[in-house]
């Protein structure tokens, strides 16, 4: 990455999406973070700017199609151009049986998940196209391989962010764009909290990960930040598990 | 940039090709390197002699990775050079052979998996005293081979298949003691072990394979180690990073 790259986060607010906006601040990156809060999100601006950054905040809901073209025509109006887009925006959705799913939380997970990325990359795309370069990076999960009881909804739309990511790959490589997702694997983040439910719960699921911890944020954030370098230019249409061996085991 | 300052590394069959770039590329980044080589004492010579020209530490040290014996001579000789603690292992160094299930012999055969799969194998057997908290294994796969089923390499794909499982069990089984085992899946590479790569036949095959339409080089393969070597990719053990253009999406 040249310190000069023009980088957008989707779903920056928060976990993995705001360390990412931190470690491409600390990078020396121009930085466009984006979430559907304002005061939170001028308040992360402000202090990528107090880590000597260019940054800027910039209010979005990926869910519609108007706001996510407006993001990313403001990015470019604001930046120049757009190097690199992680997308981070996401939901787990509610957990519940595969009997009772109903329209309304299909649509609450996969809106945000599976149409809020495609949304994001297809804008993203045509700018970095035109340019001739760039990096996408959507955010997977361990179930975007594996299943989870009750947890159908994110599971199926995760296996959908990684099939995106292949299809997206294959059109942007004439072009020199790169899409690869990462999977992150059981990360401190309140969306882990929420997904064990109980603190037992939560030491129980970790000791089934080979290196015995949650991972953090910033684990995630620097894998990210590797694969949109020119360090892995080589590197389209792959999803890069960062999860502490989780699916190893 | 990746800072490997204070760090011991071991590239086995470091002489020429994806070694030779990945000895350089940890040098570059700050770790001291042993130069591991079989017979081209001439070639691990004149890395070592780079590495050192370029202000970087590095010693040479030979074992023939295709004897019984070869794995715990070389980590003999390695542990008397760095002394208690090796935080990076490049298990690089392989053999291709390709000929149709006719025509392949028993002697090819174990000779393909001596090298490929014992030698790595008892090779981190052999290690793991001075391998510690934070240290890191990367061992080479195939995605050309390993993961299709392309021309006559059935028993060197083999070879890579099963780098594939011992990666999944070495990372689970050594995951609580801190140390992260990965492995690297390039596909076709302009080195001197793959003939192939050089005719017209086998630039068509590859490029029409990939996403991206250039051939890659060991640089490609090399900055991908250095990254899985790196505690920027502490949360990532147990998997195989594909560098391979996008390879077969």
């Amino acid at each position: 990455m040249s310190t000069q790259s023009v980088v957008l986060i989707t779903g920056a607010l928060t976990g993995i999406g705001r360390a990412t906006a931190v470690a491409f601040a600390n990078e020396g990156a121009k930085v466009v973070v984006s979430g559907r809060r304002e005061e939170e999100g001028q308040k992360l601006a402000a202090e990528l700017r107090a880590l000597g950054a260019e940054a800027e905040f910039l209010m979005s809901d990926v869910r519609h199609e108007d706001e996510v073209r407006n993001l990313i025509e403001a990015t470019v109006e604001r930046f120049g151009r757009l190097d690199i887009a992680v997308n981070a925006a996401g939901t787990e959705g509610r957990s519940i049986a595969v009997t009772e799913v109903t329209p309304e939380n299909y649509a609450a997970t996969f809106d945000t998940n599976v149409l809020g990325t495609f949304l994001s990359v297809k804008h993203e795309m045509r700018v970095m196209l035109a340019q001739g370069n760039g990096s996408i990076i959507n955010i997977s999960s361990t179930m975007g391989e594996r299943g989870g009881a009750s947890l159908s909804l994110y599971t199926a739309s995760k296996h959908a962010v990684e099939g995106l990511t292949k299809s997206a790959a294959l059109e942007g490589a004439a072009s020199g764009v790169r899409v690869n997702a990462i999977a992150p694997g059981p990360v401190q983040t309140a969306m882990l909290d929420r997904l064990t439910g109980t603190a037992e719960r939560k030491a129980a699921f970790l000791m089934s990960v080979p290196l015995k911890r949650a991972g953090a944020p910033e684990e995630i954030a620097d894998a990210i930040v590797f694969v949109a370098s020119g360090k892995a230019t080589f590197i389209t249409g792959q999803i890069i598990r960062v999860n502490g061996g989780k699916t190893a085991s | 940039m990746t800072n490997l300052y204070g760090k011991t590394a071991l590239v086995t069959g470091a002489s020429r090709g994806i070694g030779r770039a990945s000895a350089l590329a940890l040098a570059q980044a700050g770790a001291q390197v042993l130069v591991h080589y079989g017979r081209a004492e001439k070639e691990a010579t004149a890395v070592v002699a780079e590495i050192r020209k370029a202000g970087g530490k590095a010693e040479r040290v030979a074992a023939d990775m295709g004897a019984a014996d070869g794995p715990h001579l070389l980590a003999e000789r390695v542990r008397a050079i760095i002394g208690g603690r090796l935080d990076i292992l490049v298990a690089n160094a392989g053999i291709s052979k390709a000929d149709t299930i006719e025509k392949t012999t028993v002697k090819d055969f174990d000779d393909l998996f001596a090298v490929n799969v014992r030698a790595p194998y008892f090779l981190v057997q052999q290690l793991l005293p001075a391998l510690c908290k934070g240290s890191s294994v990367v061992f080479l796969s195939s995605r050309a081979a390993a993961h299709t089923g392309v021309g006559t390499l059935s028993a060197y794909a083999a070879t890579k298949g099963a780098i594939d499982t011992l990666v999944k069990y070495f990372a689970s089984e050594l995951g609580g003691r801190g140390i992260r085992v990965n492995a690297v899946a390039p596909g076709v590479v302009l080195t001197e072990m793959s003939g192939f790569a050089k005719t017209d036949a086998g630039r068509d095959f590859t490029l029409n394979i990939q996403a991206l339409k250039r051939m890659a080089q060991p640089d490609d393969i090399a900055a991908a180690i250095v990254f899985l070597a790196s505690d920027d990719a502490r949360w990532i053990t147990g998997d195989t990073l594909h560098v391979d253009g996008g390879t077969k999406l």
